[in-house]
């Protein structure tokens, strides 16, 4: 393949990265919410746009099955972000990654005294670092959504999660505690392919690149 | 009872064997004419002298287990490069300058990617006791030509000098822990992160850092560098070394990048990838890594690179081997007897049915021996007969 294949998640991802990717000269020909193509070509006949699920973008871009690539901070620092250059912050889809707790519980206390947290979490590699770096025990309970539920069943202590407006927290009886890491979508470039693609992909992000910064 | 064999390891069958074992001839007769000597290292060695001068993630990539006999541990070679830096070090003991070469399996406890085979086969070439330009070029040059051999030539081959940042971060007054960090961003070109990194640093060595990992490209980059980085004179002598490296080699497509520093606690000077269309990573490595016999009693200027056979001869068209010759059971016949073995020495593939034999399920045989008129004669076969032979 000598064009250049983009990888993107549906929704938010996507649509804030179409200006980015206008400033770049590229439009995607279809809108993946209404077709149900997974392939999806530009009005350049050598690029095209790959539907991914957000959590796969990295694992493409990695095995060069798509040349770049927008991901969330939060995806990225779990996966490892092995083999991937990141150049660019695009600054789209902002939001933090925070540990919360049930409104009345001394997280405070109970992380000086020393105890075993449970923690609930979909991030379990960011939730390992974050309380290892603390020197904190802790036993993760990996999840798949609806975090917030854990701490009101009984399931963990504590959660840790993404938090944009912090409504969904305070809806269900639960405070932010800690600032973990600011998180927002991240372009990431498989290695090889700035290489061997130099001369199309550096235009791209360079136009990309002037949008973010002005 | 299940025949699976463990994850990422895998079998050879006949095709991709006989693949691997072609281009392993071709790479290791280029070497030989390049007056490059083989070696073979052993599978097992004790631990400490295995992983002598490498970093935490060889530690972690290599197999260990008890010696029965001394109660010592020992390493299966995750990588053989510190094994043939020992050979040169301390049991070749030569003067000057000393060319080696190897091809051998070497184990990982955990895949290089979740693509990749815990059983590469490890391919090289290293160059010890020279400290000039020139064992670079000839590295970097012999990288060129070996993949060219195997089929892959490199459609480009990206040079990196880890003195730029080792001055710089030395400059900059970087402990050892920021300076892990920092390395771990440069490398993964994570421009927002550094930037916030290094804002406590001084100028102009903040501002260096941050550019660094966007120099990259053709050889214009090095102006730009010698133009933006604080002229310290090591990196003075790293843009100049690279920059000899490009006016030498024309005929290769290279390219630079600055940040690429890969193996930064194992090498001291250039280090060089090669890249090939479709494959996701870097298909040789090499660089400078003065020194690394230090520790088996002598310090030595040392280069060289390697890659991995079974990725290569993957990624290399395969060569449609010639169909070999079905011959039928001689049983005392003596002229057919001696036909084959005339066959055989002149490089042909001669299967000899056994009786009641009637075609090869092995090798694939487009021609048959057959008797017409007393006279033993080559025939082509048609027909069906041996469409799956």
């Amino acid at each position: 393949m000598n064009g250049i294949t983009i990888a993107l998640s549906k929704g938010r991802i996507f649509e804030e990265t179409l200006p980015l990717l206008a400033a770049a000269g590229i439009e995607p020909l279809e809108n993946p919410e209404t077709s149900r193509k997974l392939i999806i070509a530009t009005n350049r006949a050598d690029v095209r746009v790959v539907i991914v699920r957000a959590t796969d973008a990295p694992t493409y871009v990695q095995y060069g099955a798509a040349d770049i690539g927008v991901v969330g901070k939060d995806v990225l620092l779990e996966h490892g972000g092995d083999g991937l250059y990141q150049p660019l912050d695009l600054k789209i889809a902002k939001c933090r990654m925070m540990v919360a707790v049930p409104v009345g519980f001394d997280y405070e206390n109970a992380v000086r005294q020393g105890a075993r947290l449970k923690i609930a979490t979909k991030y379990i590699n960011i939730a390992r670092e974050h309380f290892a770096a603390k020197g904190v025990h802790v036993d993760l309970i990996k999840l798949y959504g609806s975090m917030e539920l854990a701490p009101l069943a009984g399931l963990a202590d504590a959660i840790v999660d993404l938090v944009s407006t912090g409504s969904t927290l305070k809806a269900n009886n639960l405070v932010a505690v800690e600032h973990i890491v600011d998180i927002s979508s991240r372009l990431i470039v498989n290695q090889a392919a700035l290489k061997l693609k130099r001369e199309t992909l550096v235009p791209i992000l360079d136009a990309i690149a002037r949008v973010v910064e002005a | 009872m299940n025949w699976l064999l463990p994850e990422y390891t895998a079998d050879a069958l006949p095709q991709e064997a006989a693949q691997i074992e072609r281009l392993r001839r071709a790479v290791l007769d280029l070497f030989r004419v390049h007056g490059y000597e083989l070696v073979m290292p052993p599978m097992l060695e004790y631990l400490d002298s295995l992983l002598t001068g490498s970093g935490a993630d060889l530690k972690l990539r290599t197999f260990k287990l008890v010696d029965q006999l001394s109660g010592r541990t020992l390493g299966v070679r995750a990588d053989i490069t510190p094994q043939v830096a020992r050979i040169d070090a301390h049991l070749l003991n030569r003067q000057g300058v000393t060319r080696l070469c190897y091809c051998d399996s070497v184990l990982h406890t955990l895949p290089a990617s979740q693509a990749a085979s815990r059983e590469p086969i490890q391919l090289g070439a290293e160059l010890y006791g020279y400290v000039g330009v020139e064992a670079d070029l000839e590295a970097i040059r012999l990288m060129a030509a070996a993949l060219a051999a195997a089929g892959t030539p490199a459609s480009r081959i990206d040079l990196g000098h880890v003195g730029v940042f080792r001055a710089l971060a030395k400059a900059a007054g970087l402990d050892a822990e920021s300076e892990a960090v920092v390395l771990q961003l440069l490398q993964a070109k994570d421009v927002p992160s550094l930037r916030e990194r290094c804002a406590g640093l001084a100028e102009p060595y903040r501002t260096a850092l941050v550019r660094l990992p966007e120099l990259y490209g053709d050889a214009a980059i090095l102006q730009i560098a010698a133009r933006d980085l604080p002229a310290l004179p090591e990196i003075t002598v790293a843009l100049e070394t690279l920059r000899q490296l490009q006016l030498a080699m024309p005929e290769l497509p290279l390219s630079f990048d600055l940040a690429d520093l890969r193996g930064y606690h194992y090498h001291n000077g250039v280090v060089f990838a090669a890249y090939y269309p479709g494959f996701p990573c870097a298909i040789a490595l090499g660089g400078r890594y003065d020194g690394a016999g230090k520790a088996f009693g002598r310090d030595r200027p040392a280069t060289g690179f390697s890659m991995d056979l079974r990725e290569v001869a993957r990624l290399a068209a395969s060569d449609r081997p010639l169909g070999a010759i079905l011959a039928p059971h001689a049983a005392g016949n003596t002229g057919l007897a001696k036909l084959v073995a005339t066959l055989r020495q002149q490089g042909e593939v001669v299967v000899e049915m056994l009786p009641g034999e009637t075609r090869s399920e092995g090798p694939q045989c487009d021609r048959q021996l057959s008797e017409c008129n007393g006279q033993w004669i080559i025939q082509a076969i048609t027909g069906i007969d041996q469409k799956n032979g």
